[in-house]
């Protein structure tokens, strides 16, 4: 049984979708039966590792200020403590992602690669409109099953610009916008003290006291505060602009003198080999 | 030691795609995070937690330690759902008092711990969603931890690290006091100072992985002259 044709019958919209033949279906049966099978044996299928994050971007008098945490996490355990989520599409625009850390990663490289054929195809320098465009229409082709959730903020002939994509397509076009599971932290610090056309440094703050508030209040964000300020003139990337949490000074000595480790056998090859030339460099050890 | 896999259903970041219809129970359970740790000295024990009370991506306090003094000399943690961590302490303040009532005179550490056994035995069928591990001294001076599982299966042990980072942080204990997986390296008894040293050291590294722990670190030193409480910082993120 070829479970694409009974899917269709069921639901016009999957039809028009399947159609297109971007999406396939016929492993979904089988997904199912071999999540099932798994999880009576105790084990768990292997799960996408989400950033867990804040991403913020306002519009202020100059141009676009995008924010994000620097924390990636694997379920509850941080894997990497400075991951950078803000990512190039353009000379002139940029975007944050959020959700699934490879597909935020993948999209966005997908996009910046399309941007730049398109501006050689046309002449012209990319809109952040068109940049939403394609994100939407890409997402909205994979039903969400893509879990990217982006911030494209950038300055382009018409002006500043900051839309917000969701993994199932949909977008947002607003003075300012969060998303992640900080979200509502950062969103409370705008809705609180954003004006529109506000200074740089003014727009700066609220921009890393908005991302301060998830790093603080959800345990998915942390670490440091990356800005990325857009203008006409160019951009201005901050990475680590605020570092509001530090690492606790330990107070032990914990290097392992040599030989700690046991040597169990030891086996001595010979390689006949010739010196070519010899150059000595001195490691930075503690 | 029974794993404790099945309790609760931890607030997790939404999904984005649609499985099927799927049936929601009420969950009795809730995990509200935190690491314990105790470690147990010639003359003295060490019992650490963390202060801070979280639920799904939020905190809900960052005061909360989880280390509950029961007698002069002994001290318990409790880590997992709060809920049942504030009952249980009820419950073994109430079972001292009884005791001390009818026997005149305090419960030993080893005695609370049998005690405690038996009461989350009694709870077989229902347990408590909590992580025990006592720290105290017993009769003859010496320190002493107990560890537990959620249904009552205990041992005594030198060093024990229960809750959220447990996974961290025992390896590390196991290494550092128990001088596992090292060749050729003097076992010098652990001194006091040394052991609330590393209790701090191990938590910051805990506190660096784990998004359940943080915010501050409630020591307490447990010696023939008294309980010592000290709180240190953690990363807040």
């Amino acid at each position: 049984v070829n479970s694409r044709h009974s899917v269709e019958r069921r639901d016009p919209c999957r039809k028009y979708l399947l159609s297109t033949k971007h999406i396939s279906v016929i492993n979904d049966k089988r997904n199912v039966v071999l999540e099932s099978s798994l999880s009576e044996l105790g084990y768990k299928a292997p799960i996408a590792r989400k950033t867990g994050t804040t991403i913020a971007g306002i519009v202020y008098k100059d141009g676009v200020i995008l924010g994000a945490d620097t924390r990636a996490t694997d379920d509850m355990v941080v894997a990497d403590k400075n991951c950078m989520k803000i990512h190039y599409i353009a000379p002139n625009i940029y975007c944050c992602g959020a959700g699934v850390a490879a597909d935020a990663e993948i999209t966005t490289q997908i996009m910046a690669s399309n941007v730049e054929l398109h501006t050689l195809n046309t002449g012209r320098p990319p809109l952040v409109a068109m940049v939403t465009r394609q994100l939407k229409q890409m997402l909205f082709r994979y039903q969400g099953h893509v879990g990217s959730s982006l911030i494209v903020g950038g300055v382009d002939v018409t002006g500043a610009h900051l839309f917000s994509v969701y993994p199932h397509g949909s977008y947002d076009k607003l003075p300012f916008l969060t998303m992640g599971s900080g979200a509502a932290a950062a969103v409370s610090i705008f809705e609180d003290r954003f004006k529109p056309n506000m200074e740089l440094e003014e727009a700066k703050q609220l921009v890393n006291d908005a991302i301060a508030a998830g790093i603080f209040c959800d345990l998915g964000s942390g670490s440091n505060v990356d800005l990325c300020v857009i203008t006409e003139a160019g951009v201005e990337y901050l990475r680590g602009y605020d570092k509001p949490t530090m690492k606790g000074k330990r107070e032990g000595q914990y290097r392992y003198k040599p030989g700690t480790t046991a040597i169990l056998t030891k086996t001595i090859t010979p390689l006949s080999l010739d010196v070519v030339d010899e150059s000595v460099q001195i490691m930075d050890t503690e | 030691m029974i794993s404790a896999h099945g309790f609760g259903d931890p607030g997790k970041m939404k999904e984005y795609h649609y499985t099927g219809p799927v049936e929601h129970r009420f969950s009795p359970y809730a995990f509200n995070g935190g690491t314990v740790l105790a470690v147990a000295g010639e003359d003295f024990a060490i019992v650490a937690s963390d202060t801070r009370l979280s639920e799904g991506y939020s905190i809900h306090s960052r005061d909360s330690p989880k280390c509950y003094k029961l007698t002069d000399t002994t001290v318990i943690g409790c880590s997992g759902f709060h809920g049942d961590c504030l009952t249980l302490t009820k419950i073994i303040d109430a079972r001292l008092k009884m005791y001390k009532h009818s026997n005149n005179k305090s419960m030993t550490s080893g005695a609370i711990a049998a005690m405690l056994s038996t009461i989350l035995y009694g709870r077989r069928f229902f347990p408590y969603y909590v992580y025990n591990i006592i720290g105290g001294l017993d009769e003859h001076g010496k320190g002493a931890v107990y560890s537990f599982d959620p249904v009552g299966s205990y041992q005594r042990d030198t060093y024990k690290a229960g809750g959220s980072a447990s996974a961290m942080l025992q390896p590390l204990l196991d290494n550092q006091i128990g001088f596992k997986n090292m060749e050729g390296v003097q076992h010098v008894p652990l001194t006091q100072d040394k052991a609330v040293q590393l209790v701090k050291d191990v938590f910051i590294s805990a506190a660096e992985r784990d998004v359940y722990t943080g915010d501050a670190l409630r020591v307490c030193v447990i010696t023939k002259e008294g309980i010592n409480e000290q709180t240190i910082p953690l990363r807040k993120d």
